[in-house]
């Protein structure tokens, strides 16, 4: 499975809160949730993104609070895979178990600059700046976690 | 090679008899936990994969503490969709208004959780009840949704840090300041994916409301899990209250750390956490006396609201009034802790010196209503998260410290020295 799109770059410590703001949690609604996503660090963003997008972060991505609504609206916001250096670990599990695509690589999250292409291919973990032609190389997913994802989520990998 | 109390834990609730760091395993859970504002996506999910039962219904939680009272009709819809599939699979610790806590403060308090236990919640502050002894650790709205229906998680095993503290802390310092000290050193990814494993004789010198305070933000250090061992203070405070056997575990002499870090308690200051992260920290020392003026002060959450927490506060604003311009909120984290207040006669002191009292609620800790600031407005506040707009305004300014620091502050419109009042 492929991805393509454009980058957005972000910095370290992206938290939760910034992601989708509390006072929008009195809804569970996926497309709302989309249309607050990054608001109060990047305005643009909601009316930037395309579907097919890439969001490219610095360490310690989606810190914070255990809100799925972050991962969550940043699927529904159209974007296809998150890079970053590191994530907060419960942001990663929670983009698993929703089923948005995260790797982790501090090479790419360090050359790959705002408005690139970018390619992603899951199968291998390689990453490709199309603007640049720079390629890096992210660890694949272990069994485990690409079990959860071929199957849709972690609900989905559970039943039977 | 030895285990870490964390991995002990992990090991005896997957059946194994040992596990490594790294090492993916399933493990039986003990108790699920969900609040009014993660419970809704969990039932969504419960619903959508066809479940029709839950694993145990005496070990779910459902709490409804982050905006209730209802603060508006989505906030009543997200807490009437909870109440329903409380009553629907007849959950035994449901908490509704009247009954309910901050989640953090009310499940140790009503005994849920215990030493040994093998805890999840969909919050990230679940990370509290490692003071207790037990693994505990924070996750979303999916894994507990496979919580409620399996009673197992996946975990990776995490490997950990070793927090050494030692002596006994002096003056106004209390759990708060050791732990904004702690993240103020490691920084805020410091211990990702990891636990803190707290040990050392500065151990006992901690009462279990300090511990609650440490563990509760042992995520702002990115932890998994923060864990304390089980004594004497751990076990007075589960008497009466835990029904379960409590298990005790204990790290392995040769349990391996990828490092240590020491605190001599003794030598700790009053320490507050500057925007916008709770790893900027400053000794109280390290801010002028009129430095920072504040508009707000909030002295409760699932961090700091819990009896010694209001004792504090209550101390320091006896006799004295709130400055002009600044508003104090004061939030006892339980209805047992509020009532207990009221006995000890704390809220006729918050109430005399100018403060407000609040039913317990989380409420303005992540800017959902009981005190969201405006543009440019600072507050002081015993909460966990300082990040952008965390309490309200994209350009406000949360200062995170203890509820003595808080309290003090409060009086003199400045983050202050409580010992300077």
């Amino acid at each position: 499975m492929k991805v393509h799109g454009t980058v957005h770059k972000y910095g370290d410590n992206i938290d939760t809160d910034v992601i989708i703001p509390a006072r929008y949690l009195n809804t569970a609604s996926h497309s709302e949730l989309a249309s607050h996503c990054m608001e109060d660090i990047d305005k643009e963003f909601i009316s930037r993104v395309k579907p097919g997008d890439i969001i490219v972060a610095d360490k310690n991505f989606g810190c914070g609070s255990s809100r799925e609504h972050a991962p969550i609206a940043i699927k529904a916001s159209g974007i296809s895979c998150v890079i970053a250096t590191t994530f907060a670990r419960i942001f990663y599990r929670n983009a698993i178990n929703i089923g948005l695509p995260i790797l982790e690589c501090p090479q790419a999250s360090a050359a790959i600059q705002a408005g690139d292409e970018v390619e992603v291919d899951f199968d291998t973990g390689v990453i490709t700046d199309v603007t640049t032609g720079q390629t890096f190389s992210a660890q694949p997913f272990p069994p485990f976690i690409q079990n959860i994802i071929q199957k849709g989520g972690l609900l989905n990998s559970m039943e039977k | 090679m030895g285990m870490t109390m964390t991995q002990k834990i992990l090991a005896a609730h997957a059946g194994l008899p040992e596990v490594k760091a790294g090492q993916l395993i399933e493990a039986k859970l003990d108790m699920v936990l969900g609040n009014d504002i993660t419970s809704p996506v969990a039932i969504n999910e419960f619903e959508k994969c066809g479940a029709c039962s839950v694993f145990d219904k005496n070990r779910i939680a459902l709490v409804l503490d982050h905006f209730v009272p209802n603060k508006d009709i989505k906030a009543a819809e997200q807490c009437r969709q909870t109440r329903n599939f409380a009553g629907k699979y007849d959950i035994k610790n449901f908490f509704d208004v009247g009954r309910m806590g901050i989640e953090h403060a009310l499940l140790p308090e009503q005994g849920i959780v215990g030493p040994g236990d093998c805890i999840i919640g969909a919050d990230s502050h679940t990370c509290t009840y490692g003071a207790l002894g037990a693994f505990s650790t924070g996750v979303g709205s999916t894994d507990m949704a496979a919580g409620m229906i399996s009673g197992k998680a996946w975990f990776k095993v995490p490997s950990a840090i070793r927090v050494t503290l030692k002596g006994k802390p002096t003056g106004f310092v209390s759990g708060k300041d050791v732990i904004l000290h702690l993240i103020g050193e490691i920084g805020v990814d410091g211990a990702l994916y990891q636990s803190l494993e707290f040990t050392g004789d500065g151990v006992a010198a901690l009462s279990m409301d300090d511990r609650l305070s440490i563990a509760n933000m042992a995520i702002e250090a990115g932890a998994k899990n923060g864990i304390f061992p089980v004594d004497d203070v751990t076990r007075s405070y589960c008497e009466g209250r835990f029904t379960r056997t409590p298990v005790e575990y204990t790290a392995d002499e040769d349990a391996e750390y990828t490092r240590e870090v020491v605190i001599d308690l003794s030598t700790l200051r009053p320490t507050v956490s500057f925007p916008h992260l709770p790893e900027n920290t400053r000794t109280i020392d390290e801010i002028g006396e009129k430095e920072v003026k504040i508009d707000q002060a909030v002295i409760g959450s699932c961090t700091n609201g819990r009896m010694e927490d209001l004792r504090a506060a209550a101390s320091l604003l006896k006799g004295r009034k709130v400055a002009d311009g600044v508003r104090c909120i004061v939030i006892p984290g339980t209805q047992q802790i509020y009532l207990q207040a009221m006995k000890e006669g704390l809220i006729e002191t918050f109430i005399t010196a100018g403060a407000v009292v609040s039913t317990p609620t989380c409420g303005p800790c992540l800017g959902g209503y009981m005190g969201v600031l405006g543009k440019g407005e600072r507050a002081i506040s015993t909460t966990n998260r300082n990040f952008v707009g965390r309490m309200g305004h994209v350009e406000s300014e949360v200062y995170l410290a203890s509820p003595a620091v808080a309290a003090a502050s409060a009086v003199t419109g400045y983050i202050t020295d409580p010992a300077a009042l």
